[in-house]
C-alpha cells in the first residue's frame, strides 16, 4: 500500500511545484507574448522619454542653433549651473509653498471638512455640495483657468465689480495666494472624495461609545477617526503633494508672473526649455524634479509602512 | 445607581416607521432587566433611547429622578456595552477602561489605578498591555465590561452582550454576567433576541413586539404565565402547545378530546365560546396507557433533546407536542395519550390570558 501511495504524492509535489512557478500554466513564452504589448507601450512611452530626458541633461542640447544639430556632452555642467542658480532655488522655494498651502493644508483641510459635515446627511444639499466640488475637479483646466482670470482679472473681472472696487488685482498683487486659492478650490473634490470613503469604515459603535464617555466632537475626531483613517490621510497626502508639485495648472494663470513670483518648478521648467530654448539644462531640472518626487514618496511610504 | 423610568416614550423614525409606541416602564434601582423581542420590535431602539443615541419623538426618560430626554448622551451618566464592545483598535486595554475617565479629565495615575483595579477584578491583569486585536472574544467582552464598570455609571446598557460570542463560552459568560451585575448591583438593561438568556439571566423581563410591550414580569411570571398568545409562542425553547377549542360545560373540546378546564380559568368561561387552549410540551404529562380527559393520538415525531424527549402526537390531525423523559420515549406510530397539568394549561381568549 506504502508503495502503491509514493506515487501520486510526488506527483502532487509536483504539480504544485508548477502551480507556484506558473499559475496560468500557459508556459514562459506565451504569457510573455501576453505582457508584451503593454511592455512595448511603456518602454515606448515612458521609459524610452525618462532614458531620453537622462541623456538630454548630460549634454548642451538647445532647441535652435548649432547645439541643436550637433549636441555635445557636457558633463554634470547642468546640473551645477542649476544647483549654484538663485532662480532654481527660488522656484524650488514657490513649490514647497504651493504645495504646503494647497495642497498639504488647504485641499486636505477643505476636502476633510466636506466631507465630514457631510457624513450624516442624505438628500438634495448633500448632492449638490458633492456635485459643485467635484464640477470644480472634472472641468477642463483651459476652461477653469479663464473663469479665474476672468474673476480676479483686473479690469472689469467679476471679484471687481462685485466689490465695487476699481484697481484690485489680486493676481497681480497676491499672485501665490490666487494660485494657493485656485488650486484648493480644483482639487479639494478628490480628498473629499477620499475621505468619504474613509469615514464611511469607521464604526458607528466606536464614535457612539466615545459619545457616552462625553467625548466632544473634537474629542471623537482625535481618539476615533484620526486612528482609524490614518492611512488614508498618508495616502491622500502622497497623491495630491505629488500631483500639486507638478502641476502645470498655474501657468495658465498667471503665466509664472508677476516678476517669477508664481514660478513654480514646473513652470521653470517650462521657461527655461521652451521659452529660453536651453533643452539640456532643462532636463536637468526635470531630473532634480523626479528625484524630489522621489523623496518625498519614500518619505509618506515610510510614514504609511510604520503605522505597522 | 438609580431607576430608570420611561414614559409615554415614543420614537418615529423619519419616513413614518413607529419603533416605539407611546412605551411605559419602570425599572427599580439595581434591577437587571430583559429587553426580549424579535428582530425589528424595537428593543435596540429602546435601549439606544435610554442611551441618547436616538431622539426620542414623544414622551421621557428619568435616569435616578432626573430628565434626562433632552440630554446629550454623555450627560446621562450611563455606560454602555455594544455589540461588538467598540474598543479602540489603537489603544491597549488600559488606555480603553480608563478612557471615560481620561474624557472626564481624570489624573493619569488615579485612572490607570482605576483601570488596573477594574481589570484585575475581571482576570484581565495579564493583558493590560495588549491591543484588542491581539484579544480573544471572550477576553474583548471583559474589557468592554471593564470599561462600563470603571465609569461608575448610574445604570449600565447591554446590547446584545452575548451574541458575538460561540456557543460554550455563551453559556459561561451568562453565569458570569449575572454573577457581575448581581455583585456590583447596578441598574442594567440588556437587550436580546434569546429567550433562553433573557429567562436565565433576567430579574424581570419586558417581551417586546413591534413597537409594543406585550408582557412584563419575572422569567418565571413569563415562562408559566404568558400574557398572550404572541408571548407564550416566542418564550420557550420548545414552543407551547395552542390548540383551538371550545368550551363545552365544564370541560374544553380540543381536537375532538375533552379536556379538563385549567385551574387559572375556572369559572371564567362561558358556554359554547371560541378559545385557545396552551400548554407548554414540558407540563404536557406523556402515558401510553389511557387516561381520562388527556389528548389521543398517535405519535408522529420523536426529537431527542437531550434528557428527554420531544414527542408530537397527531391527535385529530392536530400536532401536539409532550416531553418525555429519557426512557420512555414511544416509537413511531404508537397510540399515546397527553394530559396537560392543570395547574399549568391556560385559557387565551381574542389572544389574551383568561385569567381572575
Amino acid at each position: 500500500m506504502a508503495q502503491a501511495t509514493l506515487p501520486p504524492e510526488v506527483l502532487d509535489d509536483a504539480k504544485a511545484r508548477r502551480y507556484n512557478a506558473d499559475a496560468a500554466g500557459l508556459g514562459r513564452l506565451r504569457a510573455g507574448a501576453f505582457v508584451a504589448p503593454a511592455l512595448v507601450l511603456i518602454s515606448l512611452f515612458l521609459v524610452f522619454p525618462a532614458l531620453w530626458v537622462l541623456y538630454l541633461s548630460l549634454s548642451n542640447y538647445r532647441l535652435t542653433g548649432a547645439a541643436a544639430a550637433a549636441p555635445q556632452s557636457v558633463g554634470f555642467d547642468n546640473f551645477v549651473k542649476a544647483l549654484t542658480d538663485p532662480e532654481f532655488w527660488s522656484s524650488t522655494w514657490l513649490t514647497f509653498e504651493f504645495v504646503l498651502g494647497s495642497a498639504v493644508i488647504g485641499q486636505v483641510v477643505l476636502g476633510f471638512l466636506i466631507a465630514w459635515i457631510m457624513r450624516d446627511r442624505t438628500g438634495p444639499i448633500k448632492r449638490i455640495v458633492e456635485g459643485l466640488v467635484i464640477l470644480a475637479w472634472i472641468l477642463p483646466s483651459a476652461v477653469v483657468s479663464f473663469l479665474w482670470v476672468a474673476l480676479l482679472d483686473r479690469d472689469g473681472g467679476t471679484l471687481n465689480t462685485l466689490l465695487h472696487a476699481q484697481d484690485f488685482a489680486p493676481l497681480l498683487d497676491h499672485p501665490m495666494l490666487s494660485i494657493i486659492v485656485f488650486n484648493i478650490w480644483r482639487g479639494a473634490a478628490f480628498s473629499m472624495m477620499l475621505y468619504g470613503a474613509a469615514l464611511g469604515n469607521v464604526p458607528p459603535s466606536h464614535l457612539e461609545s466615545a459619545r457616552l464617555a462625553g467625548a466632544s466632537g473634537w474629542q471623537q475626531l482625535r481618539d476615533v477617526v484620526f486612528p482609524h483613517i490614518r492611512g488614508h490621510v498618508l495616502t491622500n497626502l502622497l497623491l495630491i503633494s505629488l500631483w500639486t508639485f507638478n502641476d502645470f495648472t498655474p501657468f495658465l494663470l498667471t503665466a509664472g508672473g508677476p516678476d517669477g513670483k508664481t514660478e513654480v518648478l514646473s513652470v521653470h521648467v517650462y521657461q527655461v526649455a521652451l521659452q529660453g530654448g536651453e533643452l539640456g539644462y532643462g532636463a536637468a531640472v526635470s531630473t532634480v524634479i523626479l528625484l524630489i518626487n522621489l523623496v518625498v514618496a519614500v518619505f509618506y511610504l515610510r510614514l504609511l509602512r510604520s503605522k505597522k | 445607581m438609580s431607576a430608570i423610568e420611561l414614559r409615554g416614550l415614543t420614537k418615529v423614525y423619519p419616513g413614518g416607521v413607529k419603533a416605539l409606541d407611546s412605551l411605559d416602564l419602570t425599572i427599580p434601582d439595581g434591577e437587571f432587566f430583559a429587553l426580549l423581542g424579535p428582530s425589528g420590535c424595537g428593543k435596540t431602539t429602546l435601549l439606544r433611547t435610554i442611551a441618547g443615541l436616538e431622539t426620542a419623538t414623544g414622551g421621557a426618560v428619568v435616569i435616578g429622578g432626573r430628565d434626562v430626554t433632552g440630554v446629550q448622551p454623555g450627560g446621562r451618566d450611563i455606560a454602555m456595552v455594544f455589540q461588538d464592545y467598540a474598543l479602540f483598535p489603537h489603544m491597549d486595554v488600559t488606555d480603553n477602561i480608563a478612557y471615560p475617565l481620561r474624557i472626564k479629565k481624570v489624573a493619569r495615575s488615579t485612572r490607570e489605578q482605576k483601570a488596573a483595579e477594574v481589570g484585575a477584578r475581571l482576570g484581565l491583569d495579564k493583558l493590560m498591555d495588549r491591543r484588542p486585536g491581539q484579544l480573544s472574544g471572550g477576553q474583548q467582552q471583559r474589557v468592554a465590561l471593564a470599561r462600563v464598570m470603571a465609569t461608575q455609571a448610574q445604570a449600565f446598557l447591554f446590547d446584545e452582550p452575548l451574541s458575538n460570542l460561540d456557543a460554550r463560552l455563551r453559556l459561561e459568560a451568562r453565569t458570569f454576567l449575572k454573577k457581575l451585575q448581581h455583585e456590583l448591583g447596578v441598574t442594567t438593561v440588556f437587550v436580546t433576541h434569546d429567550q433562553a438568556e433573557a429567562l436565565a439571566m433576567a430579574d424581570r423581563m419586558a417581551v417586546m413586539e413591534s413597537g409594543h410591550i406585550r408582557q412584563i414580569g419575572t422569567p418565571a411570571e413569563v415562562f408559566q404565565r404568558p400574557a398572550n398568545t404572541f408571548v407564550a409562542g416566542f418564550i420557550g425553547s420548545t414552543p407551547m402547545n395552542l390548540l383551538d377549542g371550545v368550551v363545552r360545560g365544564d370541560t374544553v373540546e380540543v381536537a375532538d378530546c375533552k379536556l379538563a378546564v385549567p385551574q387559572s380559568a375556572e369559572g371564567l368561561l362561558r358556554d359554547g365560546e371560541k378559545i385557545v387552549y396552551g400548554v407548554r410540551p414540558e407540563y404536557n404529562g406523556y402515558s401510553a396507557e389511557p387516561v381520562d380527559g388527556s389528548l389521543v393520538g398517535k405519535v408522529s415525531i420523536v426529537e431527542n433533546l437531550g434528557a428527554s424527549y420531544l414527542v408530537t402526537l397527531d391527535v385529530n390531525g392536530v400536532p401536539v407536542q409532550a416531553v418525555v423523559p429519557e426512557g420512555h420515549e414511544p416509537a413511531l406510530g404508537d397510540e399515546g395519550y397527553a394530559l396537560p397539568r392543570r395547574d399549568r394549561a391556560l385559557i387565551y381568549r381574542d389572544g389574551e390570558l383568561v385569567s381572575a
